[in-house]
């Protein structure tokens, strides 16, 4: 599913990843850890294309293609599904509108017909029980007016109606509390399945007792240090990052 | 099919897509002003003694007159004498019908979608189709007789209905009013003419379309619009250009007048050719005056206007509410692309008790363009009770271009209340990046963008026109990004 080969990137000229290789295939979920300012958003954002984003060595393949030389939004198109760490607000575009959009686009992308308003308002009305989010959401602007919660719940919204191949979850569970961290945990594991891959970002143990991941690796300084199951999670909760410092 | 989808779909062409000329023969009057050229003006049109005499009065008025320069519009001095006056494709005949309408003309306007001819006209809207300084045709013009409405061109109700423009000309709109204004009075030459009386709900949307072709040439033409007591009207006036090297200069009146009860609603879609957008060379100048007086109890005048051509946009469609409890509006969309500059707003006049006026400005800048909201609002003393609420957004594309705001208040009864918002944001690098990141290209985030921003002001357009203006604003923002 996806391939990153020794990838060295970086942003507006400042050298951020150094040397990153990871595998993830089908089914799998991988847990990314870190501290703040270790490169784990600048990674999902070299892989979603973010501009400014230089790619100085290495290669990024998804099932095969090479995903650097796409546009964001043909790597979107094509599965490839960032949840925001910083979900973004944009005034005076309805919700359930961008989301249609966005629906469509990649209806229109597969040669599909697009959905019209009132099977996506069917569609869209299942999806929001699965993250508990009440209909209100789809009337406001997007994100406008959000809580921190509220925004990272529309983020899942968002991927349990597109259907990405591929998740990127950047922090989606900070500024939860602890029934939104399990509602989200929730719709994330019932979307798994054996052909939907995972990158969950994340600080916390919390969330990976939930989702459980398959791998989990830490990053120190844009190279992954160090790869393990679980008990690397709780080791890294009990101990911290220091000891994994060369 | 989403209806936006649908309209980012036709929206293909980046070029200005009503820039195309009409092979015509023309009669055009040499280049030049001067009390002889408004004689011959006056003549051709076979006006009465007393309208050639207003327009002598109001030349020499220009003449003492000097150019408005407070404006943030940026251009080379105009040369007046360089203008052609007056142009008209040739008449074989007096027109009686359509049939005798010459078919280059009708294919002209086919081409702009609006067709004239009987079978393919749009239906419930009536036009006055005016080329370069003449009316062409007037369409539904025996339906709307049936309701009393007159709607035929300003220079036809010189000689129909003199007792009515000779009681209202110039009312709203005094020929010293302004510099351009005071131009306009003196070389005026067509544009179109409403009456709707007491107590009609106008049966359909009356609309005028303008279009400039010939070079050289000015586009002079005044509007006049009267609702009788009671009465109801909706106006829409769109207009387009030939994409020529020369900046050509458009100086338009425009004035309303509702009496008690009355209610009028004049939307604009403006489009006249912006200029080059790499070089900004060639361009419509527009320097409009429009103005209308509530002049009654009761009484509503609301502007819509949606401003996405010209190389200058100067305009400040105004309500002047004299009549107790009467109500002015303005919402407006004003967009500058590449090297566009726009200066626009509006003024609201409170004179009657329980006034109230709205006024919702959406400016957009992007490439290099430049925007100016510039709006005043006054409360004169005997305004008991007056209201206002102001709100003026500006949105920027793009690092090179600006936004810029300049709300003026006068208020001289204490029971006023005032309410002003404004703001402004910029389609960031991030919204975009979201955008995308869910399959969405920049350009049609863009302008769902901007669609959004607009709403309430396409909002009020009537409904065959609003998709109209949205699809406008998609192929003037097209390059504005990436
Ligand atoms: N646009 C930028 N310009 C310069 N430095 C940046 C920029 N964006 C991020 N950084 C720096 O890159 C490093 C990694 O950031 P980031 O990938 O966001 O870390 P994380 O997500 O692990 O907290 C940080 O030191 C951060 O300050
Ligand atoms: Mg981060």
């Amino acid at each position: 599913m996806l391939k990153i080969e020794n990838l060295h990137a970086g942003v507006d000229g400042k050298q951020i990843l150094n040397g990153i290789s990871l595998t993830v295939n089908p089914g799998e979920l991988h847990a990314i850890m870190g501290r703040n300012g270790s490169g784990k958003s600048t990674l999902a954002n070299v892989i979603t294309g973010r501009d400014n984003y230089e790619v100085t060595s290495g290669s990024v393949t998804y099932n095969g293609i090479d995903l650097l030389d796409m546009s964001p939004e043909d790597r979107a198109l094509s599965g490839v599904f960032m949840s925001f760490q910083y979900p973004v607000v944009i005034p005076g575009v309805n919700n359930t509108y961008f989301l249609r959009a966005a629906l469509n686009a990649k209806l229109k992308h597969q040669g599909l017909k697009e959905i019209n308003a009132a099977d996506f308002m069917r569609l869209i009305r299942e999806k929001l029980k699965l993250v508990n989010m009440d209909e209100k959401y789809l009337s406001r602007a997007v994100n406008d007016g959000f809580s921190g919660g509220e925004k990272k719940r529309n983020e899942i919204l968002q991927m349990l109606t597109l259907e990405p191949a591929l998740s990127i979850l950047d922090e989606t569970d900070s500024g939860l509390d602890i029934d939104a961290l399990k509602i989200v945990a929730e719709g994330v594991n019932n979307f798994r399945n054996s052909e939907r891959s995972f990158v969950a970002i994340t600080h916390y143990q919390r969330l990976l007792d939930y989702m459980k991941p398959d791998h989990i690796h830490v990053l120190i300084d844009g190279k992954i240090v160090k790869s393990g199951d679980m008990t690397l999670a709780h080791q890294l909760e009990e101990k911290g990052y220091s000891w994994l410092e060369s | 099919m989403d209806k936006n989808q649908q309209i980012i779909d036709s929206a293909i062409s980046q070029e200005y897509e009503y820039g195309f000329t009409t092979d015509i023969e023309q009669e055009t009057i040499p280049p030049g002003l001067n009390e002889d050229v408004i004689r011959l003006i006056s003549s051709k049109k076979d006006e009465p003694e007393w309208l050639l005499d207003w327009r002598l009065k109001a030349y020499n008025q220009w003449l003492k007159m000097d150019e408005p320069n407070w404006s943030k519009l940026n251009y080379p001095n105009i040369d007046f004498q360089a203008i052609s006056y007056y142009a008209a494709p040739k008449e074989k005949e007096k027109l009686k019908s359509l049939d005798e309408v010459d078919p280059e003309l009708l294919d002209t306007y086919n081409k702009l979608g609006i067709p004239l001819e009987e079978q393919k006209m749009l239906a419930n809207v009536a036009v006055d189709a005016v080329f370069d300084s003449v009316s062409v045709t007037t369409t539904f013009k025996e339906e709307l007789e049936k309701h009393g409405v007159i709607f035929c061109s300003f220079s036809e109700a010189v000689h129909s209905h003199p007792d009515i423009i000779k009681k209202y000309l110039g009312s709203v709109v005094p020929t010293t009013d302004n510099y351009f204004a005071a131009l306009n009075s003196a070389v005026f030459s067509d544009g179109s003419f409403v009456y709707i009386p007491k107590g009609v709900r106008c049966p359909m949307e009356l609309s005028t379309y303008f279009r400039i072709n010939a070079a050289n040439t000015g586009q002079f033409e005044r509007t006049l619009i009267i609702a009788d007591e009671g009465s109801h009207v909706s106006y829409l006036e769109g207009c387009t250009a030939p994409m020529r090297d020369e900046n050509q200069l458009h100086a338009a009146v425009v004035e309303l007048v509702a009496h008690q009860d009355a209610e009028i609603k004049y939307s604009t879609v403006q489009n006249w050719y912006p200029g080059d957008p790499k070089t900004g060379k060639g361009g419509i100048y527009n320097f409009v005056t429009k103005r209308g007086t509530c002049l009654e109890v009761n009484s509503k005048i609301s502007w819509t206007q949606v401003e996405t051509g010209s190389a200058l946009t100067w305009k400040y469609p105004s309500c002047i509410l004299k009549g107790d409890n009467s109500i002015g509006e303005f919402y407006s969309v004003a967009l500058s692309n590449n090297f566009q500059q726009a200066d626009t707003g509006t003024k609201m006049i409170h004179l009657g008790k329980n006034t109230k006026s709205t006024i919702i400005s959406k400016g957009i800048s992007a490439g290099r363009g430049q925007n100016t909201y510039r709006g005043g609002v006054k409360i004169m003393k005997g305004a008991e009770n007056a209201r206002n609420y102001s709100q003026c957004d500006s949105i920027l594309i793009g690092g090179e271009c600006g936004a810029h705001t300049f709300p003026y208040i006068d208020v001289r009864n204490p029971s006023a209340q005032m309410e002003h918002e404004a703001s402004t944001s910029r389609i960031g690098e991030d919204q975009l990046f979201y955008c995308n990141q869910r399959g969405i290209s920049t350009e049609d985030a863009v302008s769902m963008i901007v669609n959004g921003f607009c709403k309430e002001v396409f909002n009020e357009l009537p409904m065959e026109f609003a998709v109209e203006a949205q699809k406008l604003m998609e192929v003037s923002l097209e390059g504005a990004v990436g």
